[in-house]
């Protein structure tokens, strides 16, 4: 019998790669539904053990899949054959990325426990100890803002209070942004480990995966996931036979943008509407239920392990510091080759979209790219140099965020994606102060009227005005940030939004 | 729906983290809206007042206060999506369907979704539970 791996990530199914196992059943092969190895364009990718090759075809939908049958694949590799691409690992696309985090990935089923040796090691060690090695490995926070993920734990660590916790933001709402449900579908473990090795370094003995509700399949793993890891003592009294005692819940969230913002997610948590908290008290000292708690990203508490095992300094290293270790990015939109790509910080954008990427999946010039989801900056070809590093990005105006690149072709309109951000932000506004409650309705009128040529210089400025407010008064990033695409695409693109004018 | 049944369906969610939330999730699960009966039991069994509930109800789109079409057909219109042609594919199935995005209605409802997380694999659709990719009119125009 031959066994055969077909990925039960949101992509693969959305391309029918369940009517794919079950007809690879049918013809008599074992099938093992694994993660996805995040070539998004080979989706579903299906594997075929032959001998001790694993032989991999892609796109396979429930047509090819039975003229592969038809052929043969099961017995014997079909290296001739236009879907096949060989033993996936040697693909350019794999073999140039440096995988800590997603080092696993696509191997197995996400629901195989994993050697746990990190863990256990970490579980030795004093809990300064590990602070220290956070602290010398320069993680920043993978979620958006980039903060030293150093400062959090021993903030956390420090604070004297009856209780702590740890709170994963797996709200990933940005656009462009799939690197959480990748890693929640295709590793559940690798994040539960990150979690338990904070925890214990922390003195946080609870634990909370918020997860949003657009994410059911990653729901299904994480919860499988979570009882599979109390099964094998990973979490629970007495983790992996110490004396730490750590308890991990999942949380579905209910369809809100702004609850990836942390406090809203924290209020989210407790029941309430996920309207934001003003800081200070940062949710480090005062977070969930006004105890302290240590909020990360997927990727954040994903990278511990990793961190670990190479230590400090090399993760350290592997990047251009202070932008440290490596970054799981994205390829969206309008992209041949999309998917997840990690790799250390400093790679260009030109790398990402054209040598990754391959350019736009329409053929058509390449416009614009929109970086870091609905509050990132939309960038022009003349950019398309620039290192990936926070400080490269910063400087023109732009942040990485959690790593997403939405790639649009020559027919993209700014003006309209300039709306939209104001709509956006109209739309997920959580209402609690005014430039970002009203500024986003009062942009989006305006840039219509820019958009329909009744505009006047008047509007340019009102725009003008309304950013300026929304930047400096917002109480959270979502009003602050929402003038980021706007200004960057009307600094970069300004005919798109002078057609048709009255001066 | 009795009374009774609602409060079996919230109970064992009452001192759980968020409780409230949960609670409204299964109440979706278990009757496809929350209905306006609904909400004095949640307030009753969280201890918060009735406008509590509505305001959570009314922040969360999960949340729907009308019975769910036979057919939902989520469109993302998010960037990614955008990049690819959700827009055209929107306006598209509009026609087909005789409808707008966000009008209720008790056969197709179409409902506008800010990413399913298949951003590379664009435009994203779900009809009911079924996640599509790569989404067209032609994909899509015999309701699943």
């Amino acid at each position: 019998m031959t066994t055969v791996y077909v990925p039960l990530d949101s992509v693969a199914v959305a391309m029918d790669a369940n009517a794919v196992a079950e007809q690879l059943t049918k013809a008599g092969a074992v099938v093992i539904r694994n993660g996805s190895h995040g070539l998004a364009w080979l989706e579903p990718l299906v594997e075929v053990e032959n001998g001790s090759e694993r032989i991999a075809y892609g796109p396979v939908s429930p047509t090819t899949v039975a003229d592969l049958i038809a052929n043969g694949f099961l017995h014997r590799p079909l290296i001739e054959h236009p879907l096949c691409r060989g033993p996936i690992g040697s693909h350019d696309f794999l073999q140039t990325q440096t995988r800590l985090v997603f080092d696993r990935i696509g191997r197995d089923s996400p629901l195989r426990i994993p050697d746990l040796a990190d863990v256990l090691q970490a579980l030795t060690m004093p809990p300064d100890d590990l602070i220290e090695i956070i602290e010398t490995s320069g993680l920043r926070g993978r979620g958006g803002a980039g903060f030293p993920a150093h400062i959090k734990w021993r903030t956390v660590r420090q604070t004297d209070a009856p209780r702590k916790y740890l709170v994963c933001n797996a709200d990933e709402g940005d656009s462009g942004t799939f690197a959480d449900r990748l890693l929640l579908e295709g590793d559940p473990f690798r994040l539960i480990e990150g979690m338990v090795i904070a925890g214990y370094a922390t003195g946080a003995h609870h634990g909370v995966v918020y997860l949003r509700s657009e994410y059911p399949i990653a729901e299904t793993i994480f919860k499988q996931a979570l009882e599979i890891a109390y099964e094998h003592h990973l979490i629970g009294p007495n983790v992996l036979g110490s004396d730490f005692d750590f308890d991990l819940e999942l949380f579905v969230g209910a369809g809100a943008y702004i609850c990836g913002e942390e406090t809203s997610l924290l209020e989210s948590l407790e029941g309430r509407r996920g309207q934001i908290r003003v800081k200070p008290p940062v949710p480090a000292i005062s977070g969930l239920l006004s105890m302290p708690t240590l909020v990360h990203n997927v990727i954040s508490f994903a990278s511990v392990p990793a961190i670990l095992r190479l230590g400090g300094e090399v993760y350290r290293d592997l990047g251009v510091a202070p932008s440290s270790g490596t970054m799981s990015f994205q390829l969206a939109g309008n992209i041949k080759h999309g998917g997840l790509i990690e790799v250390p910080f400093g790679i260009t954008l030109r790398d990402l979209v054209e040598g990754y990427g391959q350019g736009t999946l329409s053929g058509r010039p390449f416009k614009t790219l929109q970086i870091g989801g609905p509050l990132g900056a939309y960038l022009s070809r003349g950019e398309l140099d620039t290192p990936l590093t926070y400080e490269a990005m910063a400087d023109i105006g732009a942040g990485i965020g959690h790593g997403g690149l939405v790639i649009f072709d020559d027919t993209a309109d700014l003006a309209e994606q300039a709306r939209y951000a104001f709509e956006f932000c109209e739309l997920e506004s959580c209402g609690k102060c005014t430039p970002c409650r009203i500024g986003s309705v009062r942009g989006k009128e305006t840039m219509e009227d820019i958009i329909s040529g009744r505009a006047s210089d008047q509007e340019f400025n009102i725009i003008d005005d309304l950013c300026e407010v929304m930047d400096r008064t917002s109480l959270c990033q979502m009003g602050g940030m929402t003038p980021i695409p706007v200004r960057s695409a009307m600094e970069r693109f300004p005919e798109d939004f002078r057609q048709g004018t009255r001066a | 729906m009795t009374e009774d049944d609602i409060r079996t369906q919230i109970a064992p969610h009452q001192h759980k983290l968020g409780g409230t939330i949960h609670a409204l999730h299964q109440l979706m699960r278990a009757y496809g809206y929350i209905h306006p009966e609904h909400l004095p039991i949640v307030a009753d069994v969280f201890n918060i007042s009735v406008a509590e509930v509505r305001g959570i109800v009314s922040f969360y789109e999960d949340f729907k206060t009308h019975p769910p079409a036979r057919t939902t057909i989520r469109i993302c219109q998010a960037e990614a999506c955008q990049a690819v042609g959700s827009r055209v594919l929107t306006e598209e199935l509009e026609t087909i369907f005789g409808t707008k995005l966000g009008i209720p209605r008790s056969d197709i409802e179409l409902e506008a979704v800010y990413c399913l997380g298949l951003c590379a694999s664009g435009p994203a659709v779900q009809v009911n539970d079924r996640l599509i990719a790569k989404a067209s009119a032609e994909k899509l125009q015999v309701p699943g």
